[in-house]
């Protein structure tokens, strides 16, 4: 894709500046000319949204620290403030603690889009781990943020949390010692806490742009799997994508702003709407629920050190995908059985995510093992099996073949690729 | 076999979420009745006779133990709410007494309320509250949105399309009438606690607090348990919530502009893209794809 054109300022003060600071013509060729696959359906536009949603989250976030107070006393009363004697202030803080579950709504389709379309292999390997990097940093704010309200849910879940580091053998009960500030969470956790959410997202923020600057090394993925060869496969970045990924960004808003105007607490817990009490615990003690598939696999294990371990392992073997998939083809359109086990592992996924939300007995903790084990075996044999036994459909010769064929490749004329059983 | 393994695993999955579903079927207490309420779905209003009614309610019965201490005496004319007359609420906040200070001694004081005072709480912390009440009865500020109750599969994922959120609500108004002098066979209740059927575990500290007639109204509604319960749960339904009429108008605005805005969006898209799509016969297969191994 040689030879789009390149950025010529016009105006004198656009010249002048160009030989000194060259932001123009880094956004000209970021995101005007950039060369995208003319073939991106919808599931490619989380990426946008999940930069605007990081944008709301940081603007509504610092017009909250303009009035909430971090302090184990007077957290959840200050949040009662912004919502009854604020401006607007229910309209920022729904906003906000919305607009956190949208993140992970947004992201979770985003990481499934990139799973089922292999947009991890080669070479995007850095890129889906700097993805993986994004996701653990988001888990990480989101936590610290829903402590801050300092409700009962606050309070438990991160007491719930932070206990898993005091499954680290000898070291373990110092370690949480020294996160929580003292032996015990009280105003020393919820000050540091309130510190460390303020700095992650714009942690998050400089990650995301390395993740930018790896996609823009790579070029992106598309539905096919095969990468651009002419430029009759590509679509310049501005108007195509951008009025693509605008007009989903305006439908993505719709359900945002269902959730954040008609059922605001929906997506939270009523128990986090009374104040934080260490006497009391509350029955169930539940995460948010971008976190429940997870909760659900740490209380799969019966012991301790090894439920944290498979917590742990359950996230970071994500960044293990690239090799984990032994699969040439990228795409799930042309992998017949990778596209029947991606859906079983959504279902897998969601299940474990309702079985998170439910007590740990009986049923529920039999169901979990099971989905627990299954997730594992997604990664470790599964995908790893299927890249030998797998016979692909045959590849298109080229993005445009692809729409020419209206999606239908080339059938018995295309040679199916050769896959190295070596 | 790989085929075999596919469905294996596919029917592992479901009965293993089949297996669950027993152990959710046991839970004590029964769900609330669901109420009409004139605040709900995406144009609900308060009814202004009502919360002034629930808060008499709140005032003749519930305040001798329950504060309401994020809550402004102001908060009580402000509109979205009871909307009593600026006049009527100072005169309110009169009758109360507040602690202020410290004065030109260095001493507290007391005074009487003015509107922008808070509601006092009715115990000093804790501690004296149980010694007076042998439990510490919760503040009502939030509390229509502090409880709820276990919807299940499937009401729990449709509540999120029908904007059913009034769980607290109902829940507050069954507990009110959920009072049984006797409490039914094999239920055992500990000395100075009530049997409640709506209370998770049944055995509240509350005694019942109220019967029919209790509060008199003076606009002719009737003066019964059950309207009480409908009043009161109404009343603290607005004080958990008291920005609920403008955020759900304002709703109303931001859906309709972002439907039209989506709709131009879509036409605009459309018309960019449609050169792109008018003319695939520009585009001419190239050579297999060689995938590199």
């Amino acid at each position: 894709m040689s030879g789009h054109p390149t950025y010529q300022p016009q105006s004198s003060f656009m010249k002048w500046m160009e030989r000194r600071l060259p932001i123009a013509g880094l956004i000209h060729s970021s995101f005007v000319v950039y060369p995208t696959p003319r073939n991106l359906n919808y599931w490619w536009t989380f990426g946008g949204i999940l930069s605007f949603l990081l944008g709301v989250q940081i603007i509504t976030g610092i017009i909250l620290v303009m009035h909430y107070t971090p302090h184990a006393d007077m957290a959840f009363n200050s949040v009662e403030h912004i919502m009854r004697d604020v401006n607007y202030g229910w309209l920022i803080r729904y906003l906000h603690s919305n607009g956190a579950s949208m993140f992970f709504v947004a992201v979770y389709i985003h990481m499934f889009r990139g799973m089922y379309y292999g947009s991890y292999k080669e070479p995007r390997e850095v890129l889906w781990i700097l993805g993986v990097i994004l996701y653990l940093l988001m888990m990480a704010t989101g936590f610290l943020g829903y402590t801050l309200p300092w409700g009962q849910m606050s309070f438990w879940g991160a007491t719930v949390i932070t206990n898993f580091f005091s499954a680290i053998p000898i070291v373990g009960e110092s370690v949480v010692t020294w996160l929580w500030g003292g032996y015990a969470i009280g105003n020393p956790t919820l000050q540091r806490f309130f510190s460390l959410h303020y700095l992650l997202p714009f942690v998050i923020a400089g990650v995301v742009v390395l993740h930018i600057w790896a996609l823009h090394m790579v070029g992106q993925n598309n539905p096919t799997g095969i990468e651009p060869k002419t430029d009759k496969d590509v679509v310049a970045f501005t108007p195509y994508a951008t009025i693509k990924d605008s007009f989903m960004m305006v439908c993505f808003c719709i359900v945002f702003a269902w959730f954040v105007f008609y059922v605001p607490n929906y997506l939270g817990h009523a128990d986090n709407y009374i104040p934080a009490n260490p006497s009391v615990t509350p029955t169930h003690i539940v995460p948010e629920w971008y976190y429940l598939p997870f909760y659900a696999i740490l209380r799969a294990i019966p012991d301790k050190l090894m439920g944290v371990i498979a917590l742990v392992g359950s996230i970071v073997i994500l960044a293990f995908l690239p090799w984990l998939d032994t699969s040439k083809v990228r795409s799930a359109t042309y992998r017949p059985l990778y596209r029947q086990f991606f859906w079983i592992f959504v279902i897998v996924c969601i299940g474990l995510g309702w079985l998170g939300a439910k007590p740990a007995e009986g049923g529920y903790v039999i169901a979990a093992r099971i989905l627990t084990f299954y997730y594992f075996a997604h990664f470790i044999v599964i995908l790893p099996l299927l890249g030998w036994i797998e016979k692909p459909k045959p590849l298109p010769n080229s993005i445009a073949e692809a729409i020419l064929q209206k999606g239908v490749p080339i059938g018995a004329s295309g040679p199916a690729p050769t896959v190295n059983k070596a | 076999m790989v085929r075999q393994f596919l469905a294996l695993a596919l029917a592992g999955s479901v009965a293993a979420l089949a297996a669950a579903a027993p152990a959710a079927a046991a839970e004590g207490t029964p769900p609330p009745p669901r109420e009409k309420w004139s605040f709900s779905g995406p144009f609900g209003k308060f009814d202004r006779g009502q919360l002034q009614r629930g808060f008499k309610v709140y005032r003749e019965v519930c305040q001798v133990c329950h504060g309401m201490t994020l809550l402004s005496f102001r908060n009580l004319s402000e509109p979205g709410g009871p909307e009593f007359s600026v006049a009527q609420v100072r005169t309110l906040a009169a009758e109360y007494k507040v602690q202020d200070g410290p004065n030109d001694a260095g001493e507290m004081f007391e005074r009487n309320g003015r509107a922008g005072d808070r509601f006092p709480a009715p115990y000093k912390n804790d501690n004296e509250a149980r010694s007076r009440y042998n439990a510490v009865p919760p503040d009502f500020s939030v509390i229509a949105k502090a409880r709820t109750y276990e919807r299940g599969f499937p009401w729990f994922v449709l509540d999120m399309f029908t904007q059913y959120q009034e769980h607290g609500v109902d829940y507050i108004s069954a507990l009110m009438q959920g009072y049984e002098d006797k409490p039914p066979q094999g239920v055992n209740i500990p000395q100075g606690l009530a049997y409640n059927k709506y209370f998770p575990g049944h055995a509240i500290a509350m005694p019942k607090p109220m019967e029919d007639g209790r509060v008199t109204y003076e606009d002719g509604s009737p003066q019964t348990l059950a309207q009480y319960s409908k009043d009161v749960s109404a009343f603290l339904a607005w004080a958990a919530e008291p920005h609920l009429e403008a955020r759900k108008r304002m709703g109303f605005q931001v859906m309709i502009f972002l439907l039209i805005f989506a709709g131009l969006m879509y036409f605009t898209k459309k018309k960019v893209w449609k050169q792109v799509e008018l003319h695939p016969e520009d585009l001419t297969p190239r050579p297999p794809t060689e995938y590199k191994t």
